[in-house]
């Protein structure tokens, strides 16, 4: 067994795609309609046919009490892996994005959190 | 006022907690709860790690804020200057002394 497909939840699609390709890196993998919200998955670059990763709406209303919790305490939602996270965190905030965490050195990985503008705090990690 | 700094300052975890904030100020729930399990390996629960934060708030030694939608947290460190100063005898060096300051000791 492996993992296919994990989500987030976005509070606007369009938005979301555009944060997560154009800023962080993913490229669009399948864009379905269904309804008013689409089928909407994204997939590193470096790996088209891996885990993709679905943009979901969080209009259903456990989701948004959840989400808020979450991020008052700085939980990430999900975290993806990079070659360096400082080089990344510093990509990134040039570009203007927020963190709630800088760059933190834990032993054999290092993390750093940062806002995915949808309402989801989004971790990003390498180990050593 | 004095006796909740003390109190704060009584706990080992608390003070690892200041530690932390020291090195970086502006923490979530998060950064702090990560810090003390893989730097200290407390890996106690997110409440009781927030029950901690609450102590030391009231003492006025931890600040927290809303920063958008994110709560973070700040060292106060104004209640240490307060107790350090407390036993602190009042300054003397209004009467002149025969000796320079680093001569007293020795006598």
């Amino acid at each position: 067994m492996k993992i296919h497909l994990t989500s987030v939840f976005v509070d606007d699609q369009d938005k979301a795609l555009r944060f997560y390709t154009d800023v962080l890196g993913f490229a669009k993998k399948h864009e379905i309609p269904l309804g008013e919200d689409r089928w909407l998955t994204v997939v590193s670059p470096e790996d088209l046919d891996g885990t993709e990763l679905l943009l979901e709406p969080d209009g259903h209303p456990a989701v948004k009490p959840y989400k808020e919790a979450l991020v008052k305490d700085g939980i990430p939602a999900a975290s993806f892996a990079v070659e360096d996270v400082t080089a990344e965190f510093n990509r990134l905030r040039e570009l203007g994005v927020r963190f709630t965490q800088e760059p933190l050195e834990m032993g054999p990985v290092t993390t750093a959190v940062l806002d995915d503008t949808c309402g989801n705090l989004i971790q990003i990690v390498h180990s050593k | 006022m004095a006796e909740d700094v003390f109190k704060a300052l009584a706990d080992s975890t608390r003070r690892r907690i200041l530690d932390e904030l020291v090195e970086r100020d502006g923490q979530t729930l998060f950064e702090i709860c990560t810090r003390l399990v893989t730097k200290h390996g407390l890996g106690l629960s997110r409440q009781a790690i927030s029950q901690h934060l609450a102590v030391l708030e009231s003492a006025g030694l931890v600040r927290s804020r809303r920063q958008g939608r994110y709560k973070i947290h700040d060292l106060n460190t104004k209640p240490l200057e307060r107790i350090i100063t407390r036993w602190l005898k009042p300054d003397t060096t209004e009467e002149p002394h025969e000796d320079p300051p680093h001569q007293r000791l020795r006598r």
